[in-house]
């Protein structure tokens, strides 16, 4: 299965949502009405795009199409522009669908660091593993760094996939400072010569003062071993996040300076809409996507065919 | 917890405030407001249309225009519908003295249920029930080994087998394993799933009729977005529950979910996780939860809160100190870690009537550096200097700032603020308990309206004036009533 179908079956849910109500909502050749607009801004809605993106959406088809004759075809494409611009942004992060690793932002000297964080129960640990598999079929060496000592077994949960995927990892007793497993991590990566240094981290919330500023001690701590780094910083969102996925972008921006986000578990249910409303606002792009379960199922997330798939029929 | 809610209806009922006036213009424009302020807390698009539908219905027409204070009764008819929305609770487990109970835990990835769990493990214990957890999550790697951890915190025996079993038969095992383990409830941890997975529901299904549980809950991350009720309905289809843990409330999120589940589902929310420490759950008050909607504090559970964290006899033994005017550094420090205790700062003042708003201003100060600042300056003091502030001087001022790396003025601010503080708590230690609130309501209003000012700003009475205050309170009355009268002859 190729990755528009994965993502596009994760997404069928809200296209489902959208195109079985947009269906009976825009009937070519009736006139474009502010009620249909109303009726269109509830389904955006729920998508969890929030609501300045949907504001957005519906203003330019009511600035394009209201009072008009519904041509549903140049509604769609009205709407599928408006968030792809928005997706788009001025960024220059590369996404291309054959090149996996294009979004990552790779160090020029061995090894780049990527730091991952997020708040609880976003599928970090998961998506690392995922991230580390994709980078060994890439031919890259990988180091893991268990950086959550906090929460019980979770040192063990990434040892797990670390044999799994036969990498090697830098742990350190649960309750250990994360930064000392980070400059561990550092210490290890250096010498071992690999390519990419992964660093987990613990899930916090972040209105957790203490905490945000842990991670920021981590960030401090990886930038004096290794010049630059960390190269990435990303966000693990969880794809059923409502409005309060802006909150935490906002947050993990300020601590570590996020350079993506990856949006996970974006295989059942029919959200990830919140990935609009943090572009839109913060400007961070989306780099991956987690499409499942399975190992592989991490995808390079694309613009053009995240909102052709959030549209397709 | 929904600060950014209170936030949007604030705004939304100010301008009624400032037109005074109730009609069904402005109303509207206010619960269009309110409406837009539920959708952006995640709270589902058709509960908030009907919730403001349901308001609408109430607040328009001739009760309200009849009313006194059209705004008062306005909050009133959000708060009263947002508490029957979340309402009504039941925090019992409904477990039987005879027998077996078994509770069985079930949600999306990551919701937070082994945590939760364990919260509930640590909570019947305490209550003299014998609790035995039951590792029957197969699908994450480790997660039989994070409850088997939590068990040992805990002391609670855990029931798991090797990964990669078949989880009906072991939630079957580990029910006859409490059986002859003395046991009487068991708590089922099962793999969390997506809603849509249909392999994975059936297998709940199935556990479901095997072990037929007494309590089913739904564990729901409180930052969940429009999906939570699609979730919480399939999951309530497929197995009936009993009853929601919301977790991860002690994040900033405006918990719309909360709303939502309640509504679809129909199933009282129990409890709420306040945080990842094992005491961290709390039962679910749909009316403390709609007060601090509406920006009229919590200050039930932080009295609750106090109960618990402080020591009483310590607090006791302040308050002699105080009212006899023997208050020293050391009791202020240690005061000042009891607070400490009941959380940061910020989610203590959210918790206060009316404190909700200052936060903002005081966003720029961070009261939780200073607070250690605080610390450290005591803490580099001989007894002696804790015990006679006064006999601190400039040597000693140097020696103490050196020590606790800081400033000779900032140990000299110090100084002064306790010498203000503790006439000021000589004061207050007169007073009742709703005077002594009252007081500090008013300590806030100063400050709300510079906040620049500490407590030296509050306005100091005239000496030449009433030296009653009471008497002075009952005059200003009185001339307020007369004032009144003479707009209403004048009308």
């Amino acid at each position: 299965m190729g990755f528009f179908d994965k993502l596009k079956a994760g997404l069928k849910k809200t296209s489902q949502l959208l195109r079985t109500d947009i269906r009976d909502l825009f009937k070519s050749g009736e006139i474009l009405s502010e009620k249909h607009l109303e009726q269109f801004e509830a389904r955006l809605i729920q998508t969890d795009m929030g609501v300045a993106a949907t504001t957005r959406i519906v203003s330019d088809l009511r600035q394009e199409h209201l009072g008009r004759t519904m041509k549903v075809d140049e509604l769609w494409a009205t709407v599928r522009a408006t968030v792809k611009s928005i997706l788009k942004g001025t960024s220059t992060t590369t996404y291309d669908p054959e090149q996996p690793l294009s979004p990552l932002n790779f160090s020029e000297s061995r090894p780049t660091v990527i730091l991952v964080a997020g708040v609880n129960g976003t599928g970090k640990t998961t998506t690392i593993a995922k991230l580390a598999r994709l980078l060994t079929s890439q031919g890259k060496t990988v180091l893991l760094a268990a950086g959550d000592t906090f929460r019980a077994a979770a040192v063990e949960q990434l040892t797990l996939w670390s044999q799994r995927l036969g990498c090697d990892i830098v742990t350190k007793p649960a309750g250990t400072d994360p930064a000392a497993v980070a400059f561990a991590g550092c210490e290890a990566a250096v010498k071992a010569g690999v390519d990419v240094l992964i660093i987990d981290t613990a899930g916090r919330l972040h209105n957790q003062q203490n905490l945000m500023q842990e991670l920021e001690k981590i960030r401090r701590v990886i930038a004096k071993q290794i010049p630059d780094a960390p190269h990435e910083s990303l966000l693990v969102i969880d794809a059923t996040t409502g409005q309060n996925g802006l909150n935490q972008a906002q947050a993990f921006s300020k601590a570590v300076s996020t350079t993506g986000l990856i949006l996970s578990k974006l295989d059942g249910t029919a959200r990830g809409g919140v990935a609009v409303a943090i572009r839109q606002q913060m400007g961070i792009p989306v780099k991956y996507v987690g499409v499942g379960e399975a190992i592989d199922d991490l995808e390079v997330f694309d613009p053009d065919q995240f909102a052709e798939a959030l549209f397709a029929e | 917890m929904f600060e950014s809610i209170t936030q949007g209806l604030q705004g939304a009922l100010t301008g009624i405030f400032r037109s005074g006036k109730l009609t069904e213009a402005n109303i509207r424009e206010g619960l269009k407001q309110v409406r837009q302020a539920l959708l952006e807390a995640d709270v589902e698009y058709n509960v908030a249309t009907q919730f403001i539908e349901k308001v609408t219905a109430e607040a328009v027409g001739e009760k309200v225009l009849k009313s006194l204070r059209p705004d008062e009764q306005l909050i009133g008819i959000v708060h009263q519908q947002l508490i029957a929305l979340m309402g009504p609770t039941d925090h019992s487990l409904h477990l039987r003295r005879d027998g077996i109970n078994k509770i069985m835990m079930c949600g999306l990835q990551g919701a937070g249920k082994t945590t939760t769990c364990g919260k509930l493990a640590r909570k019947l214990k305490a209550e003299g029930w014998k609790p035995l957890l039951v590792a029957a999550d197969m699908q994450r790697p480790a997660a039989i080994e994070q409850l088997k951890t939590l068990g040992q915190q805990l002391d609670v025996p855990v029931y798991a087998e090797a990964p990669g079993g078949n989880p009906v038969a072991v939630c079957k095992n580990g029910l006859a394993h409490a059986k002859t383990a003395g046991a009487n409830v068991v708590i089922f941890d099962t793999a969390g799933r997506l809603h849509v997975d249909d392999r994975l529901m059936f297998e709940l299904e199935q556990i479901d009729s095997r072990v037929q549980p007494d309590q089913v809950y739904l564990v729901c991350d409180a930052m969940t977005g429009q999906d939570a009720v699609r979730s919480a309905k399939a999951f309530n289809d497929a197995l009936e529950l009993d009853g929601v843990i919301l977790t991860k409330l002690d994040g900033d999120t405006r918990g719309g979910a909360a709303i939502s589940v309640k509504q679809v589902t129909g199933v009282p929310i129990k409890f709420v996780g306040m945080g990842e420490q094992l005491d961290r759950l709390e039962p679910f008050h749909p009316d403390r939860m709609a007060g601090r909607i509406l920006g009229m504090g919590d200050i039930v559970t932080l009295f609750e809160r106090a109960q618990e964290e402080f020591d009483a006899e310590e607090m006791e033994r302040q308050q002699q100190r105080m009212l006899k005017g023997r208050f020293t550094l050391e009791d202020f420090r240690n005061q000042m870690k009891q607070v400490r205790r009941l959380g940061s700062l910020g989610d203590i003042m959210k918790m206060i009537p009316g404190m909700g708003g200052l936060l903002d201003q005081f966003q720029n100060i961070d009261a939780e550096k200073d607070m250690g600042r605080i610390d450290a300056i005591i803490s580099s003091m001989t007894l002696e200097e804790r015990q006679n502030p006064d006999r601190i001087d400039r040597s000693r001022r140097t020696r103490i700032a050196r020590g606790s790396g800081t400033d000779p003025a900032d140990v000299n601010r110090l100084l002064k603020d306790f010498d203000n503080m503790s006439s000021m708590m000589q004061k207050m230690s007169g007073l009742g308990v709703k005077d002594r609130f009252r007081a500090v309501q008013d300590l806030a209003k100063v400050g709300g309206m510079n906040p620049a000012a500490g407590l030296q700003a509050q306005k100091q009475r005239s000496k030449r004036g009433p030296a009653d205050a009471d008497l002075a309170a009952e005059k200003k009355k009185k001339a307020r009533k007369e004032a009144k009268k003479q707009r209403k002859k004048n009308r």
